[in-house]
C-alpha cells in the first residue's frame, strides 16, 4: 500500500492533470458536484454525496451524437464521436464512492450489452476509475442492503482517507499504470491505519436505520404482485412529477433523443429523461402512462423488479440515498421497500 | 409544536369522523422525524398511523388542492402563514374551488432545513428540538446547538406573513414580531455591475440539473400543461448543457409568475442544487412593487392586479429603464 | 471506428403511394439504390427526417422482395405529418431493423394460419403474409380478415383485391364498420366478422390493430376454442433507441423494441397491464 500527505494532494492533482484529465467532487456556488478539475478549484474529497452522481462522466446530461447536413433533397449524416484513448484525451474519474462505483457496474450492463453503445465504451475506454473509501457515513446510506461495501471500494485504484493520508492501492492494470505516473509522490504504508479506519467505518454501517432493509419479496415472480399493490397510490401522492430523483440517480439510464436545429445543419443529441415525466411516454395517439402513481411505479418497479429479472437478480438501486435527501417531498426508495420489500421490513 | 400537532390531530379526526369533510391533507411522517411528505388521510386511522406537523413541515400544500377541490366532497387543509397566499392566489386564478376547502390555519414559528442542519457538519441526528432561537441537535456524536436563523429554510428567513385565509385556526404560541427586509438580498443583487450580476447567476444557474422542481412545486405554476413539456411549442427541451437553457428557463418561468408569485419560496427549498431561485421572483416582486406600489400576491382573492390591469398612473417604459419610477 | 446502432443510413424514397386518405406507403432504398438491409417480418426500423425527429415503424414490405423496402405510414404527429408532405427522390435516414420477427420459420411452419387486421394494422402484417405466400409450401392453409372504418380506409386495398384473393388455399374477408355506397361486401366490426366467420381454432393467429380491436377479437377467439399461445399480436409504444437503453418502451421485465414488438398472448398475460 502506498500513501501520500493530505497536504500534497493537490500536487498529485497537479501531476494527473499534466497528462490527462482529472474529474474529481469539486465545489461551486456552494454545491459539490464531480468537474474537471483546475488548479485553484475547490476539491471535496470529504462530500459523502455529490449533488450529481459521477455518472454524467460517461453518460453525460446531454451529449451531441451526429450531425445532419441537409441540401435539396439530400441529407448528410456526420459522425461527431470521438474516440477519446486514440486522441490522447483519457482520464481519471477520481474519489468515487462505493456506491456509484457499483452504478457504473448498472450502467455497463445496459450500455455495454449488444448492440453496444459506442459514446458510452469511448469514455469507459478512456477513464481510469479511483475509488474512496467511506469513513463517515450517514443516516440515509443503505448501500450495506445491496452487499455493496463501503470501505472497501473497487475500481482501478482504492483509495482511503483519513486526518493526514490518503491511503492508495491500485488493484487493476490501469490502476499500476497510473501508480507508476505518480510514484515519485508516493511514500510507502497504511495498510494498519487503513484496517483501522475499515473496522471503525463498519461499526458505523452496522448501526445505520436502514443497515437490514428486506428485499426478498423483490422477485420476478411477484412482478405483476407488486404491480398490482394497492400501496402505490397513497405512496406516490405527494409525488409533484419532477426529475430530481432521477437526475440525482447513480444508476438512472433513460435518456430521450432530440434534434435541434442550427444554421450550420441538425444536431442530434440525447440527454437524460425521466420516467417522472408526463411526455415520457407520449405518443401521438395515447399514452401508455398517464397518472403519476403510474410514473412513479415504474421508477421503482424498475430499479427493485425488472431490471434485476433482466440482470441476473442484480438491482438497479445502490443505496446511495440521495433520493431519500434530495426528492423535495421525501418521497424514496427507502420507503418503497419498507412498504412492499418484504416482513421483515415491519 | 407537540401541542400543535395534538390540536391539529384532534380537529382533524373531529372533522373526518361528524362528516363534514371526506379528507385531509397535512404531513405523514417519514423514515426519520425530519423527512414528513404531504399526505391525504381519508380516515381517522389513517391519521393515527402517520399524522405529523413539526419543525419540517416546509412544503406548502396549498398546490395540491386543485385536484382536491375537484374531488367528491369537502377538502380540509391546514395552511402556514405563506402557504394561505399561494391558496388566494390559486382561488383568484380560478384553479382552486373555494367552496370544497375547508381551510384551518397553522402556527408556524420558521420551519428548519435539515439540509443545512446536516451542512453544519452534523450526521446521525437522533433528535431536533427548538428553543426560542437555539435549536439542539442531537446526534449519535453528541449534542450542538444551532443558532435557528441559520438553519430555518431560506423563504422562512425573511417571513413577515400572516394568515390571509381562515376558517378557523390552531395557534397556540404568540408569533414574535419580526423586522427583517425580505429585499435586503435583492438589493445586493442590484447593487452590483451587470457583469457581477451575470457572472453570479451564471455561477448559480450553471449547476441546475433541469430536474423541474422548481416547477412543479410552484404554486404560480399551475398550467395544465408546460410550454417546455409540450412537443408541439417548439422549445420543449430537457437539456440543460448550454448557457441558453440554464438562464432561459429559469427566466422565462420568473416572468411568467411574475405579478402572481406570493415568494412562498418552494423553488428554493426543493432545489437540489440550492440555486437561490425565490431571488429572480423577489426582484420582480420588489419592481412591481416601485413601479405599481406595493402590492403583494396572494393577499386576497379577489381584485385587480397591477400587471393585468392598466391604470392612466401605470409607469411607462421609459421611466422603467431610466429608473424614475415612482 | 465501430458502428453505431444509433446512426442512421441515408434512404431514398423512390415511390409514395397514397393508400388511405391518411396512410401513404413509401418505397425506400439506400442511396446506391439497393436495399438498406435485411429483416424478418414483423421487424421494425426507425426513420426519420432530421431535425423533426425519429419514429419507429413496421417494415411493412416482405424480407423477400430484394429491392427495396417499404413503410405504410398513417398520418398522426409531427414526423409522419412531414412525410406525408415529401415528393420521391426525397432523402430520409433510416435504422435498423429491430425487435423480434414473427416466428415464421419456426412456430408458423406447416400451420394454418389466420391473420386479422384493423386499420392501419395491416402493416405490420402484410410483411408476413407475403413471406408466407413467398414461401407458400411451408404453410397451412391461410385466413386473412381485414376490416377498416370504410372502404377508403383500408390499406393496400389493390394488393389484396388482386393478388391475395387468388392465393391458392387462402380465403380473405374484408369488412367496413358502417355501410358505404359502393361497398357490397361485409359490414361490421372485426370482432364480430370473426366470431360470425366460425374460424376454425386449430389455426395460429396473428392480431394486428387497435387495442379496442384486440381485446374484443382476442375474447372472440377464445370463445371460438383459440389457445391464446398461439396467438400473436405486436405491441406499440414510444420509442427513442430501438436497442433497449432509452428506458422508453420498458413494460414489466420486457422492452417492445428488444423482445418485442410481437408476442404471444401468453407472454402478454404475464406482462403487468401497462401496455
Amino acid at each position: 500500500m502506498l500513501k501520500i500527505a493530505k497536504s500534497k494532494l493537490n500536487d498529485l492533482y497537479a501531476e494527473i492533470a499534466k497528462t490527462q484529465g482529472l474529474m474529481l467532487p469539486i465545489k461551486n456556488a456552494g454545491e459539490v458536484n464531480y468537474a474537471v478539475w483546475e488548479e485553484g478549484k475547490e476539491v471535496s474529497l470529504e462530500t459523502l454525496k455529490t449533488v450529481k452522481s459521477p455518472k454524467n462522466a460517461f453518460f453525460p446530461q446531454s451529449e451531441n451524437m451526429m450531425k445532419f447536413k441537409t441540401e435539396g433533397k439530400n441529407i448528410e449524416v456526420i459522425d461527431v464521436r470521438k474516440d477519446f484513448v486514440e486522441e490522447g484525451k483519457t482520464f481519471v474519474l477520481f474519489g468515487v464512492k462505493a456506491c456509484d462505483y457499483k452504478a457504473i457496474e448498472v450502467l455497463d450492463k445496459v450500455f455495454l450489452a449488444e448492440p453496444v453503445d459506442t459514446y458510452y465504451k469511448a469514455r469507459r475506454e478512456a477513464a481510469t476509475i479511483v475509488t474512496l473509501a467511506c469513513s463517515k457515513p450517514e443516516e440515509s446510506c443503505f448501500c450495506g442492503a445491496f452487499g455493496i461495501d463501503a470501505t472497501a471500494p473497487c475500481g482501478d485504484v482504492t483509495t482511503w482517507l483519513d486526518e493526514n493520508y490518503l491511503y492508495w492501492q491500485a488493484n487493476t492494470e490501469k490502476g499500476e499504470a497510473l501508480t507508476a505516473a505518480l510514484s515519485a509522490l508516493f511514500e510507502n504504508g497504511g495498510e494498519a491505519e487503513v484496517a483501522a479506519q475499515q473496522e471503525k467505518t463498519k461499526a458505523i454501517l452496522a448501526k445505520l436505520p436502514f443497515a437490514a432493509l428486506d428485499l426478498s419479496r423483490f422477485k420476478p415472480e411477484n412482478l405483476n404482485d407488486l404491480f398490482n399493490d394497492p400501496a402505490w397510490e397513497s405512496m406516490s401522492e405527494a409525488c409533484l412529477g419532477c426529475g430530481t430523483c432521477t437526475f440525482v440517480c447513480p444508476t438512472c439510464q433513460c435518456f430521450d433523443i432530440r434534434d435541434f436545429k442550427t444554421n450550420e445543419g441538425v444536431i442530434r443529441f440525447r440527454c437524460w429523461d425521466s420516467c417522472m415525466y408526463s411526455d415520457f411516454t407520449l405518443m401521438a395517439h395515447g399514452n401508455s402512462r398517464t397518472t403519476q402513481m403510474q410514473r412513479f411505479r415504474q421508477r421503482f418497479m424498475h430499479k427493485l423488479v425488472y431490471y434485476p429479472s433482466q440482470n441476473d437478480g442484480l438491482y438497479s438501486c445502490v443505496g446511495c440515498g440521495r433520493c431519500v435527501n434530495k426528492c423535495p417531498q421525501n418521497l424514496n426508495i427507502v420507503k418503497v421497500i419498507k412498504t412492499l420489500g418484504g416482513k421483515a421490513n415491519d | 409544536m407537540k401541542d400543535v400537532e395534538l390540536k391539529m390531530l384532534e380537529r382533524a379526526k373531529a372533522l373526518l369522523e361528524n362528516g363534514e369533510v371526506a379528507r385531509v391533507i397535512g404531513w405523514k411522517k417519514g423514515e426519520f422525524f425530519f423527512d414528513p411528505s404531504p399526505a391525504t388521510f381519508e380516515s381517522v386511522e389513517e391519521l393515527e398511523n402517520g399524522f405529523v406537523y413539526n419543525w419540517f413541515c416546509g412544503a406548502n400544500l396549498s398546490k395540491y388542492l386543485i385536484a382536491a377541490s375537484k374531488k367528491e366532497g369537502k377538502t380540509a387543509v391546514f395552511l402556514k402563514p405563506c402557504d394561505t397566499y399561494s391558496f388566494n392566489q390559486l382561488v383568484k386564478e380560478h384553479r382552486i374551488k373555494r367552496e370544497n376547502i375547508y381551510v384551518i390555519a397553522v402556527e408556524c414559528l420558521g420551519k428548519l432545513n435539515i439540509e443545512g442542519i446536516k451542512a453544519k457538519g452534523l450526521s446521525m441526528i437522533e433528535s431536533v428540538e427548538v428553543d426560542g432561537k437555539d435549536v439542539i441537535v442531537t446526534t449519535a456524536y453528541g449534542k450542538e446547538t444551532l443558532s435557528k436563523p441559520e438553519v430555518v429554510l431560506t423563504k422562512c428567513a425573511t417571513c413577515t406573513k400572516t394568515h390571509q385565509v381562515k376558517d378557523e385556526e390552531i395557534i397556540l404560541h404568540e408569533v414574535p414580531v419580526r423586522d427583517v427586509d425580505r429585499f435586503a438580498e435583492v438589493a445586493k443583487l442590484e447593487a452590483m455591475t451587470a457583469d457581477e450580476r451575470f457572472a453570479f447567476w451564471r455561477e448559480q444557474l450553471s449547476k441546475c440539473i433541469r430536474c423541474n422542481a422548481c416547477r412543479n412545486v410552484c404554486p404560480a405554476c399551475s398550467c395544465v400543461k408546460c410550454v417546455f413539456d409540450n412537443p408541439a411549442s417548439g422549445i420543449s427541451a430537457k437539456a440543460n448543457d448550454d448557457e441558453f437553457e440554464e438562464q432561459l428557463f429559469h427566466i422565462i418561468r420568473a416572468f411568467h409568475v411574475a405579478g402572481r408569485c406570493t415568494d412562498c419560496g418552494e423553488c428554493s427549498r426543493v432545489c437540489p442544487q440550492n440555486i437561490p431561485l425565490h431571488l429572480l421572483n423577489r426582484k420582480f416582486i420588489k419592481d412591481i412593487d416601485s413601479l405599481y406600489g406595493e402590492y403583494q400576491a396572494g393577499e386576497t382573492s379577489e381584485g385587480k392586479t397591477p400587471l393585468t390591469s392598466y391604470t392612466e398612473g401605470d409607469a411607462e417604459p421609459k421611466d422603467v429603464f431610466s429608473g424614475e419610477a415612482k | 471506428m465501430i458502428e453505431e446502432t444509433l446512426i442512421p443510413k441515408i434512404g431514398v424514397i423512390t415511390d409514395i403511394r397514397k393508400d388511405t386518405p391518411d396512410v401513404k406507403t413509401f418505397r425506400v432504398v439506400g442511396t446506391d439504390g439497393k436495399k438498406l438491409f435485411q429483416h424478418m417480418p414483423g421487424q421494425c426500423a426507425m426513420v426519420s427526417v432530421p431535425g423533426v425527429g425519429e419514429c419507429m415503424f413496421s417494415i411493412t414490405s416482405s424480407p423477400t422482395n430484394q429491392d427495396y423496402m417499404e413503410f405504410s405510414i398513417k398520418k398522426c404527429g409531427c414526423v409522419t405529418e412531414v412525410l406525408h408532405a415529401m415528393e420521391v427522390g426525397q432523402q430520409i435516414t433510416v435504422r435498423g431493423p429491430y425487435g423480434k420477427n414473427f416466428p415464421v420459420e419456426e412456430d408458423f411452419k406447416g400451420k394454418d394460419l389466420l391473420f386479422i387486421a384493423g386499420g392501419i394494422g395491416l402493416a405490420p402484417l402484410r410483411s408476413v403474409i407475403n413471406y408466407v405466400r413467398h414461401y407458400r409450401n411451408n404453410y397451412g392453409k391461410v385466413v386473412i380478415v381485414y376490416g377498416a372504418r370504410s372502404k377508403d380506409d383500408l390499406v393496400d386495398i389493390e394488393e389484396i383485391q388482386t393478388e391475395w384473393v387468388n392465393e391458392p388455399n387462402t380465403e380473405v374477408y374484408l369488412t367496413i364498420d358502417r355501410p358505404q355506397e359502393g361497398w357490397d361486401g361485409h359490414v361490421g366490426f372485426v370482432p364480430a366478422y370473426v366470431k360470425e366467420l366460425g374460424l376454425n381454432p386449430n389455426m395460429t393467429a396473428v392480431l394486428c390493430g387497435p387495442p379496442i380491436m384486440i381485446k374484443f377479437t382476442l375474447a372472440g377467439l377464445l370463445e371460438l376454442g383459440f389457445d391464446k399461445s398461439r396467438v400473436y399480436t405486436t405491441l406499440e409504444l414510444r420509442m427513442k433507441c430501438g436497442v433497449g437503453k432509452c428506458g422508453r418502451c420498458n413494460v414489466g421485465d420486457k422492452f417492445v423494441c428488444k423482445d418485442g414488438p410481437v408476442f404471444r398472448m401468453t407472454e402478454l398475460d404475464e406482462l403487468p397491464d401497462e401496455y
